[in-house]
């Protein structure tokens, strides 16, 4: 037997993915949004309008500030409200944009199809992505332009589609590639069109052969030379790294990005997104969220208008079980716990996942017993116990050099732990204390 | 409308292993050699692994108590501990033994550096050590043979044939050490002596199947091959041990005792007599594979069972006891914060 590609280490949870058979529903447009005008990583964007304006679906509503940062636009049509800080699934308070709808769903002039949109330069087709606010829609939400800018010394020679969804119970990616493999592919295009790169390679986990199959056959219409790689289903084969390492055997370096080593990974569904962005000149509104998880009564797949609340969501899957404990943006490995269901979905919202209180009961923390669990399963070959270990004894500088910097927070140490330690809440601390005492020691002469 | 949730750091699943859950596994892997232990050696066997595991369980919760921690006895543990402590002595040992080997493994090996995940050595071993260094007559004396075999595993009928009193005596690797002393020195030695020790080595090198089964003379818990075995299959199966530790230790007994241990000078050795025989397979599956005294890294796991393996032989070759299994372990313990520290992968990316 062939050996199966995949990276080092990595965990098999339990996939859960009750949803894997569903068609993707649109949801009824929600009365409210709330927009908040940071979704991406870098600087957030600056209001465009003020309470009482009108807009229409894809107007602009915030512009973006510095290169690395992207506009936002409004997802319904209706009359501005308020522009305030407002619960945001990141934690903590950012400036929204709340627009109340009117229910018509218009569409702004400015959303209008370019059917020569392939005869643009690179320079233009990289300008429409940013003006379309583009950010990574796996979840981490980099501005997708800043991606596509690659600087001249570090050409791209492979771009890496990513379809891997390794989350337990998250489909949206999944759905997305049976339902809109051209639309997909028209987006590789377009990628491939800005970077001049020579290799194309699709990567999915085996444990949607469905969607590999939907993806060859879509590959062979274009008569594009795209590989659709099957990969072993194990977390977290879609992380960057990881991903890249079992795709091409390359290393990214570390402390560097994919670039170093000519690749680039856009999701399966930023691939799309920038399909309608150019030929469609659609601005991102929407996104494919899976809402799912044993504390949903109806687990469903749902294209979303950005800003809507996980409520209206909820509301829309028949509601939360009795039993419902935790409330995750994202899947239930990385994925961020929230207080609150008035959080609105973001351009990185993968998916929600509820849990049960059951599932969701912390249990005590013990002492590390040296299993070595965690140092087996650590897909970046480090040696978390000590880690751990390190930052808990407020050794930073020596964690650092174990690799604290280098972890990827993907958690498969504590998922495995038979102590419970919580690595990841460990490993983030002891990142920021890093980052403060390197701050406080000021600019290093190297 | 809005509820309270709860919130906590990613990730928000884990699987089902645990604490208790290891250490009952390894208990679970222990019983078939117990059951074989009792067999072979009598009620005095259960005996023994009672005593010692209420002692180490007992000790346990009183020094929690005392330093006022909490008592977490029942994560099974101190359990462990005692029926490994017992499988490491002979069923001639009289009762308190036991007990107080446990006690000190619990107390000094264990709860004096913190208690479990923090103890540097075995603490069942370094309460066999402490037993062996106060009380070495018990301890090494075997006088027991177990139910259908002799003490040293050659048949009773052949022992009869060699006209020699050690054979009866002696444990296996007892006889192979006092054997090769007077097969290695043939001038010291009267003919007549000389030839029944050589048909004596024959005869034990003949004994493999007794060897296995366990029906030779040693330590309660570490005679049967078999039955050790497939605890460890079990252990493996469920991962609570690595394969990397006890093929290393194995792999280097082989390997030197072919070398190094026959009585016809180099690489004239019986390998598997030494695997067979004495503690190895106690040692190698369940004793160094103790995930809080052995490393956690892949190399470093190789080279702990590389110096065990080393140690053991260095002993039963050239130490003044036959058998070294337990030493072999205790000081690679104390290697593994240097194993740990200089066995670190490479990262991800990291150029070396």
């Amino acid at each position: 037997m062939l050996r199966k590609r995949a990276f080092s280490g990595g965990v098999h949870p339990p996939q859960s993915k009750i949803t894997a058979h569903l068609p993707i529903e649109e949801v009824p447009l929600p009365p409210q949004v709330v927009i908040p005008l940071q979704q991406h990583l870098g600087a957030p964007a600056e209001p465009l309008c003020k309470a009482g304006d009108t807009v229409k679906i894809g107007d602009k509503i915030g512009e973006a500030k510095g290169f690395v940062s992207v506009p936002c636009h409004a997802s319904v049509s209706g009359t501005v409200k308020a522009v305030e800080p407002r619960l945001h699934p990141l934690g903590g308070r950012v400036l929204s944009v709340v627009i109340d709808s009117d229910g018509k769903g218009e569409v702004a002039s400015s959303v209008m199809p370019d059917p020569d949109y392939m005869q643009r330069s690179a320079e233009e087709l990289r300008a429409r992505v940013r003006e379309a606010g583009l950010a990574g829609m796996g979840g981490a939400a980099f501005p997708t332009h800043v991606k596509l800018s690659p600087p001249p010394t570090k050409p791209i020679d492979t771009l890496l589609i990513n379809g891997a969804e390794c989350e337990p119970y998250l489909t949206a990616d999944h759905r997305l590639m049976l339902e809109q493999p051209r639309e997909i592919l028209a987006g590789v295009q377009v990628i491939q069109k800005i970077l001049g790169c020579k290799r194309v390679v699709i990567a999915i986990e085996d444990n949607k052969p469905d969607a590999i199959a939907t993806m060859r056959k879509a590959v062979a219409d274009t008569g594009e030379r795209y590989e659709v790689m099957s990969f072993q289903a194990k977390y977290p084969q879609g992380a960057e790294k990881q991903l890249i390492k079992a795709a091409t055997g390359r290393e990214v370096p570390r402390g560097g990005l994919p670039m170093d080593v000519g690749c680039l990974v856009h999701n399966v569904g930023t691939a799309k997104a920038i399909y309608e962005a150019v030929a469609l000149r659609k601005p991102l509104v929407e996104r494919v969220v899976t809402v799912t998880g044993p504390g949903v009564r109806t687990p469903k797949n749902l294209r979303v208008p950005l800003g809507t609340s996980f409520a209206h969501l909820f509301a829309h899957c028949g509601g939360l079980t009795e039993d419902a404990g935790k409330i995750i943006m994202g899947g239930p490995l990385m994925g961020i716990a929230q207080f609150s269901d008035e959080v609105p979905v973001i351009k990185g919202t993968s998916g929600i996942v509820v849990l049960t209180q059951t599932e969701s009961r912390l249990s005590d923390p013990l002492v590390c017993i040296g299993c070595a669990r965690c140092v087996d399963a650590c897909p970046m070959k480090l040696v978390p116990t000590h880690i751990q270990t390190l930052v808990r004894h407020e050794r930073f500088a020596a964690a650092k050099e174990y690799g604290l910097l280098d972890c990827i927070e993907c958690g498969c140490c504590a998922f495995v732990c038979p102590a419970k330690i919580p690595f990841v809440h460990l490993m983030k601390y002891g990142k920021l204390k890093v980052y403060q005492l390197e701050r406080a020691a000021g600019p290093k002469s190297a | 409308m809005e509820k309270e949730r709860l919130v906590s750091a990613s990730p928000h699943l884990s699987d089902a292993e645990s604490i208790p859950k290891i250490m009952y596994g390894v208990v679970l892997s222990l019983l078939p050699a117990a059951v074989g232990a009792v067999y072979f050696f009598g009620l005095k066997a259960l005996w023994i692994m009672l005593i010692a595991s209420a002692a180490a369980m007992a000790s346990e919760a009183a020094v929690q108590a005392i330093l006022r921690k909490r008592i977490t006895v029942a994560d099974g543990s101190a359990l462990v501990t005692g029926i490994l402590l017992a499988f490491n002595v002979p069923a001639s040992v009289p009762l308190w033994l036991p007990a107080v080997g446990a006690v000190f493994g619990i107390v000094v090996g264990k709860h004096a550096f913190g208690g479990l995940g923090y103890n540097p050595m075995n603490p069942a071993l370094l309460g066999r050590a402490f037993m062996l260094a106060s009380w070495p007559t018990s301890m090494t004396v075997f006088t027991v043979a177990p139910r259908g075999g002799s003490l040293c595993g050659i048949d009773p009928a052949t022992i009869s044939a060699l006209q020699i009193d050690a054979v009866t005596q002696a444990t296996p690797l007892k006889l192979l050490k006092v054997a090769r002393g007077v097969l290695a020195n043939p001038s010291a030695a009267d003919a007549s002596s000389y030839a029944s020790y050589a048909k004596a080595v024959g005869a034990l090198y003949d004994s493999y199947g007794n060897l296995f089964w366990g029906k030779v003379g040693g330590c309660i818990g570490e005679t049967s091959t078999f039955l050790l075995l497939v605890g460890a299959l079990f252990l493996l199966y469920k991962r609570y041990i690595g394969w990397k530790i006890p093929f290393s230790f194995l792999g280097t007994v082989a390997l030197l005792s072919w070398a190094f241990a026959g009585t016809d000078g180099l690489l004239s050795g019986k390998p598997l007599f030494h695997l067979l025989s004495g503690g190895v397979m106690l040692g190698a599956f369940y004793m160094a594979t103790d995930m809080v005294t052995s490393p956690v890294t892949f190399r470093g796991r190789l080279l702990f069972g590389v110096g065990c393996g080393v140690i053991t032989m260095v002993i039963r070759l050239i130490g003044g006891y036959p058998e070294g299994v337990c030493y072999s372990i205790l000081l690679m313990n104390l290697t593994v914060p240097l194993l740990d520290r200089y066995t670190r992968p490479r990262i991800l990316g990291e150029k070396k």
